[in-house]
């Protein structure tokens, strides 16, 4: 059974269905519609310290963000931000970015366990 | 209920990141674009360049250009003043960037988001409130609703359509 992918959002911030769509069509590039997806709502700032949530959209397999933020990172219901790779700021992670991590992540062999 | 197209936008006075007192209405601009924004939000930070680009694009225009922070800075430090300041320092504003620290103007205006734009006619009237184009990750579209409407109430017409809606941050109220 493949690696799930887990996207975590806060509901105040626009940005968690484009990081849907985008995490799909990634997967799918990929050719790794098996992996499963879950949606986790981070609705309280408790829960965003709890769960480490740096901002929405977040994306973990296994617990561990494919976008790797700054260790300082506070914790908090808001919006994250992403930088593309063209350098310009995006409330979503950089598709090429995202298709790499995955690709990265779900190659290696506990992944697939 | 929103703030009405076509009503006198409330007045206010806040003060810019070296502590100045700035109105809303100062001289006789031909028109006037407030912009609700802040420094932590993705969506504000997609659009800046664009939003200073019109600010300086328009400001030979007689078109003046406030961008306001009503952010709660003590959950959401990166939109305190002294970030506020530096953004400045560093040139990143191209007009006053005002504090809103009650958030008493984000409340009489009804902002909901960063960015959130608005654009006052010469007589103080709320001509356009939305968003400054149709979406944050294409450069390409400069603010197009924003100078659209900017150029309409610079030409006596009604900007068409006069509210669009506003993507972005919510604005952090205080608890």
């Amino acid at each position: 059974m493949p690696a799930g992918v887990e996207l975590l959002y806060w509901d105040g911030c626009p940005s968690h269905p484009d990081a849907l769509a985008d995490l799909r069509a990634a997967l799918a590039e990929l050719g790794r519609t098996d992996v499963r997806v879950t949606l986790t709502e981070v609705s309280t700032d408790e829960q965003a310290a709890d769960r480490g949530f740096i901002g929405s959209p977040t994306l973990r397999i296994g617990g561990v963000d494919l976008m790797p933020p700054p260790e300082d990172e506070p914790t908090g219901l808001t919006c994250r931000v992403y930088r593309r790779r063209d350098g310009r700021y995006s409330p979503t992670p950089d598709s090429a970015d995202l298709r790499d991590a995955l690709r990265r992540v779900l190659s290696r062999p506990e992944q697939d366990a | 209920m929103p703030l009405a197209i076509g009503a006198v936008a409330p007045s206010f006075s806040l003060p810019d990141t070296d502590g100045r007192s700035t109105p809303l209405v100062d001289g006789a601009p031909a028109a006037t674009i407030v912009v609700f924004t802040c420094n932590h939000c993705p969506y504000a930070l997609a659009w800046h360049d664009r939003l200073q680009a019109v600010a300086r694009d328009y400001d030979a225009r007689n078109v003046r250009t406030l961008q306001i922070n009503s952010n709660d800075a003590s959950r959401y430090p990166r939109d305190s003043l002294d970030a506020m300041a530096a953004r400045v320092g560093a040139g990143d504003f191209a007009g006053p960037y005002l504090h809103d620290a009650t958030q008493e103007v984000a409340r009489k205006w009804e902002a909901g988001v960063t960015p959130e734009v608005f654009v006052l006619d010469a007589g103080g009237r709320l001509a356009y409130r939305g968003a400054a184009d149709a979406d944050h990750g294409d450069e390409s579209l400069a603010a197009a609703w924003l100078r659209g409407a900017v150029d309409d109430v610079l030409a006596n017409r009604r900007p068409a359509p006069a509210e669009t809606r506003a993507v972005g941050c919510s604005i952090k109220w205080r608890a």
